[in-house]
């Protein structure tokens, strides 16, 4: 019997947004807004489960990012033991989760983002694609998939299987590193520092081309939010947590991420399912601020490596201490891999790498745990109550794309206002507009764009509401 | 002296004692019958249907765990009606109460996903009943996720015929049909729970485990199958 499949809608995407825009009676834009509009529910589905299966659970939230939450939730659940993983588990945690920073930043670099940057915001969207860059320029093209490639095979080495891998778990890891995994994932760098110093040295001689997009692409003052090592290095997996302003002057230092409520404040908006965090010194919304890895190389006195620190100084030199504009989160995101696959190979060479000692174990200590680390598009924060027998009574995520959500909202405004002029909508604001909200790397956008479009709705309101124009996608 | 008796089954002559059922002589006879509620070394009790055959001159399905061999039966083990009933079953099963597999401590050690994975069951078109049903994790060891508990009643057989202790006993009727220790006290507060775990090496799903296991991570993986339960059982007649 014939049979016939149909696939519709095609939802190639991470999540819904919505864009609008309010025009004033001269046509000028007035307010802007960016609109999550899909509903999870995973603080509410937990509740009632056994605290040991939340980071898998909780890995469920993304197919592209599981091992970050994997990290956050396995370092919650540590808490609530009241344990700590030995050395070696935790650097073995700390090699995945640098592992999935290298895989999604050359995601988004390579496959979401670098159409935008090769072909040009006002190119034709038939070509300004991964396809496109595939013909166009196939080595640059192979040069992301190999990257990517690279970053996934350490997560599925290491931690059992490319996605939604179970072997990080409260208290360590599941198995010890096996001295032939770790000779081929080291056998693995050179071409991974290779490609990633190609993809900047043409990034740094194209950068000219783009300063009217870094002009305006969330190009304003904020603080930046990371998390730092006891030396001021970016850390990754631990350290504390540091708010610089736009100066680079330190607004708060060495904040434990155990107290991280006490700083950060969670607002929610009618327009949108994703919360609005702020710096609570500063109130909100006067409390903005940015993670991520334009907010890492901003925060951090030194990367800690030694190429990636090389660099640093470059984008220092050209940008200033503190770089404002949103476009940067891309060089930014080449030097944050740069560290992550130094940071993997110091890692590996570590003399206790192979320590069969991978995980601690205990009971029910604590009521409550919380576990911070640094994913690919910023500072991720798993907080958890249980009862005494380790059942989950409630549970609070802070995502990386909610800490940027104001400044995705003010970027959107800025590109608007910068773009806007009169009543229609052009093809490439609404790209320029996609391709700003593309610089945070939300999650929304993980799985879309490679192959052309993200799904997004731009709506132009006029002074009474009225819907002038529309363009869907 | 025992009579035997002959027999067929899927039209294979087979020979057996008076007092064996037909999952028995089939096993034997390397006839491969599925179950799920039969435990080597623990009375049947007939509570899956999923063992269900069918009889030449009888109208009615009878499960091979249970129904004595007679002689010149004529037993159809495999058939696309008796596929069909048994795909039936373990959907109904997994629909009664809430499986996800993904995040089970049991994943890729679980035999109702191996039973759904051999019938063939890639989809469910039955509407989920999702009901709340609750985890007693009192026990310093062991929890009990009713989640996924399918009422095979080997923790209860188990824990009354090898170990003597019969803390598990079942309650309620119907859907509302759960396992419980002590008469409905909270495993932690039992004080006939020696604490063997056989009740959890025995469970099929991930209904009992160990706590602290992470998921797929389940201590079932020594399985099959605790051969010392059938060992017991002989010991004792």
């Amino acid at each position: 019997m014939k049979r016939e499949l149909v696939i519709d809608p095609i939802t190639r995407i991470e999540g819904h947004s919505k864009i609008t825009i309010q025009l004033d009676d001269r046509g000028e834009v007035t307010d802007a807004h960016f609109h999550v509009t899909q509903f999870r529910g995973f603080e509410r589905i937990t509740q009632g489960r056994p605290v040991h299966e939340m980071p898998s659970i909780m890995a469920r939230i993304c197919g592209i990012c599981p091992v970050s939450h994997l990290i956050a939730s396995s370092k919650a659940v540590d808490d609530i033991m009241a344990v700590e993983p030995s050395p070696t588990g935790a650097d073995l945690r700390r090699i995945v989760n640098l592992g999935q920073i290298v895989q999604s930043n050359a995601l988004s670099f390579f496959h979401l983002s670098s159409p935008d940057l090769l072909f040009g915001f006002d190119a034709d969207p038939a070509v300004r694609n991964i396809v496109g860059l595939a013909r166009e320029n196939p080595q640059f093209a192979k040069d992301g998939v190999a990257l990517r490639k690279w970053g996934q095979e350490i997560i599925e080495q290491i931690a059992g299987k490319r996605i939604h891998p179970s072997w990080i778990v409260p208290g360590g890891m599941a198995q010890p590193l096996a001295e032939e995994t770790r000779d081929r994932i080291l056998a693995g760098i050179p071409e991974a520092i290779a490609i990633t110093e190609r993809a900047l040295a043409w990034y740094k001689g194209e950068m000219i081309r783009w300063e009217e997009e870094a002009a305006s692409f969330g190009n304003f003052r904020s603080a930046f939010m990371a998390l730092v090592d006891r030396q001021g290095n970016v850390d990754h997996y631990d350290g504390w947590l540091r708010v610089v302003d736009s100066d680079g002057k330190v607004l708060a230092d060495r904040i434990d991420p155990h107290q991280f409520n006490d700083y950060i404040g969670e607002a929610v908006e009618p327009w949108s399912y994703l919360k609005s965090t702020y710096w609570k010194p500063m109130g909100y919304p006067d409390g903005l601020y940015r993670v991520g890895p334009l907010a890492r190389v901003n925060v951090a006195d030194q990367m800690g490596t030694p190429r990636a620190d090389e660099e640093l100084g470059k984008f220092r030199w050209r940008l200033g201490r503190v770089a404002n504009s949103s476009f940067h989160y891309h060089y930014a995101r080449l030097i944050d891999t740069l560290y992550s696959i130094e940071k993997i190979e110091q890692l590996l060479r570590g003399p206790d790498i192979l320590s069969t000692h991978v995980r601690s174990r205990a009971d029910i200590n604590r009521r409550e745990g919380i576990g911070v680390s640094e994913a690919p598009r910023g500072t991720l924060m798993h907080h958890y109550k249980v009862d005494d027998d380790g059942i989950v009574q409630w549970a609070n995520l802070v995502i990386a794309t909610g800490h940027n959500n104001m400044a995705m909202n003010q970027s959107v405004l800025q590109v608007a206002r910068h773009y806007i002029k009169g009543e229609n909508i052009e093809e490439s604001m609404l790209n320029r507009v996609e391709a700003v909200i593309r610089c945070y790397d939300p999650c929304l956008s993980c799985s879309t764009h490679a192959l052309g479009q993200m799904a997004l709705d731009i709506q132009l309101l006029g002074p009474d509401g009225a819907l002038l124009d529309e363009l869907k996608r | 002296m025992t009579t035997v008796f002959t027999f067929t089954i899927d039209g294979q002559a087979v020979a057996g004692s008076e007092d064996q059922t037909i999952l028995e002589v089939a096993e034997e006879n390397g006839i491969d019958i599925p179950t799920l509620c039969h435990l080597d070394g623990v009375k049947d009790r007939g509570a899956c249907r999923l063992c269900v055959v069918e009889v030449a001159g009888s109208n009615k399905l009878a499960p091979a765990c249970t129904t004595q061999i007679a002689e010149g039966m004529e037993i159809t083990a495999h058939s696309d009606r008796l596929l069909e009933y048994r795909r039936a079953i373990i959907e109904m099963l997994f629909m009664e109460r809430n499986h996800v597999c993904a995040v089970c401590v049991a994943n890729n050690h679980c035999e109702l996903q191996s039973m759904a994975e051999e019938h063939g069951l890639t989809h469910f078109d039955l509407p989920p009943i999702s009901p709340v049903v609750g985890i007693d994790a009192s026990h310093r060891l062991f929890a009990i996720d009713h989640n996924r508990c399918i009422l095979c009643l080997r923790c209860v057989r188990v824990c009354d015929q090898i170990e003597g202790a019969h803390t598990w006993d079942v309650m309620q009727r119907g859907i509302e049909t759960r396992v419980v220790t002590d008469m409905g006290k909270p495993w932690g507060e039992s004080t006939t729970c020696t604490s063997c775990g056989k009740c959890v090496q025995v469970c099929p799903t991930g209904a009992l485990f160990e706590k602290g296991r992470a998921v797929a991570r389940g201590s079932k993986t020594r399985r099959p199958y605790l051969p010392y339960l059938k060992v017991v059982s002989e010991e004792r007649g």
